[in-house]
């Protein structure tokens, strides 16, 4: 029997809802089949938290007296970097931004102790945070220099805006190499002598909707602890990426853009990241909760991490040069038991993505839904999928003479 | 029989002098070196297990005080800052002692201080700046 959004929602208005974690969903359709469980339950609620390079915030700080026009001008928070191409004071702070005068790899590996990550982080903490700007003087804007604490709780609009999150799947990464190497998926013993990977797996969000059958432009989602949308598919959305029968992605796959408001959100579930010998960058919590429409899409959501693969690619040669090529494909059921056999050698493993964190978020969001304080949103358009025909495309590099 | 997990600081003019060999053979005790960073432009730092009988360890112990050495629990050099901590378990393969173990079920990390030798692997590993050697 095919339920809608609609009374979906209404349940959920009226505190009835079913709502389950995608972990929950699992052994209650053992227990009770797909039929009965897709007509019990209304919602599943997936989750994922790990390092999301491709974040950001822009913020409005209002003006100055006199004005200025940071547009063209160089602004730092902090001492990071921010993109200052917009209006008079609108402006974006990337999760990757160092200050200038960071050492990065000068001597090799950069520890990157602060950056943009680390700045959103402050703002969400509450801090107050240095904001130091120069422009070029105007008739209307005539300042030209402009230094101020800002709080988030002071400035204008203040969003997260994430170009691409939450990637479907993941490279498992490992080194061929007889050296150590310090990459964005962390220091990589030489000769394969650990592995590394990032997923939440079975209750990573585009795992449990492996078709983007529900999720789409508008989806309401629990985004660093606050509410936020769905705005997009993420950059490098690759939905024509080899699947299983059972249309798990074995590779990259699905993304999302997500935005929402800043100033709902947490220390809790924004963390700013050092990655040594690589730079900084951003963790984020995201959770979306899936309507349980009908027994397809029930079924979908039944992924265990026995069923989701991922291929295990060379860091020290493979992904830099970008060969193609696995070592081997293993399931997340193995990757999270610690160990893995690659090339008949037994490799331990750790996780970029924190699973406690994820299970964490999808029990918030169920409460959030079950207490009737979080409506389910309706897409007015779902993410491409298999038959948009899109795919990531390599650069062709054209050499300019 | 006592055993103790200790961090011994000596200054650069004490480099020479062999004190695991006369804790060995004057005092009769087990040392075990767990890390060492001795030089002559700087301080030592010597990471010792140090097992044998009270009075024997306490005579040992007076020994080093005596000659300049300053001793310190080895627990107090390491400490996890759990409210950093994301237990994301990056760190985990790089634990060459399994000091830091991963709960399979919850999926959440513990660290053992008493299974840590303090070699520093976890430091650049941590995502999140969540463990700290004070060194």
């Amino acid at each position: 029997m095919a339920k809608t959004l609609a009374e979906i929602n209404e349940k959920i208005k009226k505190g009835e809802a079913v709502v389950v974690t995608a972990e929950e969903i699992i052994d209650l359709v053992d227990e009770k089949g797909i039929k009965k469980a897709a007509q019990e339950v209304d919602v599943v609620t997936s989750a994922t938290f790990g390092p999301m390079c491709s974040s950001g915030i822009y913020l409005n700080i209002g003006h100055s007296k006199p004005k200025i026009k940071l547009g063209g001008g160089k602004a730092y928070l902090n001492e990071v970097p921010v993109y200052t191409g917009l209006a008079a004071v609108d402006f974006y702070l990337g999760a990757t931004a160092l200050p200038d005068d960071d050492p990065r790899n000068r001597v090799h590996p950069g520890e990157f102790r602060y950056g943009g990550g680390h700045v959103i982080e402050d703002l969400v903490s509450g801090k107050d945070v240095k904001f130091v700007a120069t422009a070029h003087g105007t008739d209307c804007y005539p300042r030209k220099s402009l230094e101020t604490w800002i709080n988030l709780k002071d400035v204008n609009e203040a969003v997260l805006f994430n170009p691409r999150n939450a990637y479907q799947n993941y490279n498992v990464a490992g080194n061929l190499s007889d050296k150590v190497i310090y990459t964005y998926m962390g220091i990589l013993q030489p000769n394969l002598g650990n592995a590394n990977y990032c997923s939440a797996g079975q209750l990573s969000p585009l795992f449990n909707d492996p078709y983007y059958k529900t999720i789409g432009v508008g989806t309401r989602i629990f985004l660093g602890g606050g509410v936020g949308y769905v705005v997009w598919q993420g950059t490098q959305h690759n939905p024509t990426a080899p699947r299983t029968e059972k249309g798990v992605p074995r590779s990259g796959a699905g993304t999302m853009a997500v935005l929402g408001n800043l100033k709902q959100m947490s220390p809790e579930w924004l963390k700013g990241t050092s990655m040594t010998g690589y730079g900084v960058t951003l963790s984020v919590g995201i959770g979306v909760p899936i309507p349980i429409l009908n027994e397809e899409i029930l079924s979908y959501t039944t992924v265990k991490d026995e069923e989701i693969l991922a291929q295990i690619v060379d860091y020290s040669e493979a992904y830099p040069q970008r060969k193609s090529g696995s070592l081997g494909e293993v399931s997340y059921a193995q990757l999270k038991s610690g160990k893995i056999t690659v090339q008949g050698k037994e490799v331990p493993t750790g996780s970029l993505s924190s699973y406690a964190k994820a299970r964490k978020i999808a029990s918030l969001l169920k409460d959030w839904i079950k207490k009737g304080e979080f409506l389910l949103a309706e897409p007015v358009e779902l993410l491409p999928s298999v038959e948009s025909g899109i795919s990531f495309k390599p650069l062709k590099e054209r050499p300019i003479k | 029989m006592l055993k103790k997990r200790l961090v011994l600081t000596f200054p650069q003019t004490m480099v020479e002098e062999p004190i695991t060999y006369r804790l060995i053979k004057d005092y009769d005790l087990v040392v075990n070196i767990l890390r060492a960073r001795i030089s002559r432009e700087e301080e030592g730092r010597l990471i010792i297990e140090i097992s044998g009988e009270k009075e024997a360890l306490d005579k040992g112990l007076n020994y080093l005080k005596k000659i300049g050495v300053a001793i310190q629990p080895l627990a107090k050099d390491v400490r996890w800052l759990e409210d950093r901590c994301t237990h994301c378990t990056v760190c985990v393969p790089l634990c060459p002692t399994e000091a830091i173990v991963v709960d399979r079920q919850r999926m959440e990390i513990s660290f053992d201080k008493d299974r840590c030798i303090v070699c520093g692997a976890c430091i650049p590993a941590c995502p999140y700046k969540a463990v700290e050697i004070l060194f």
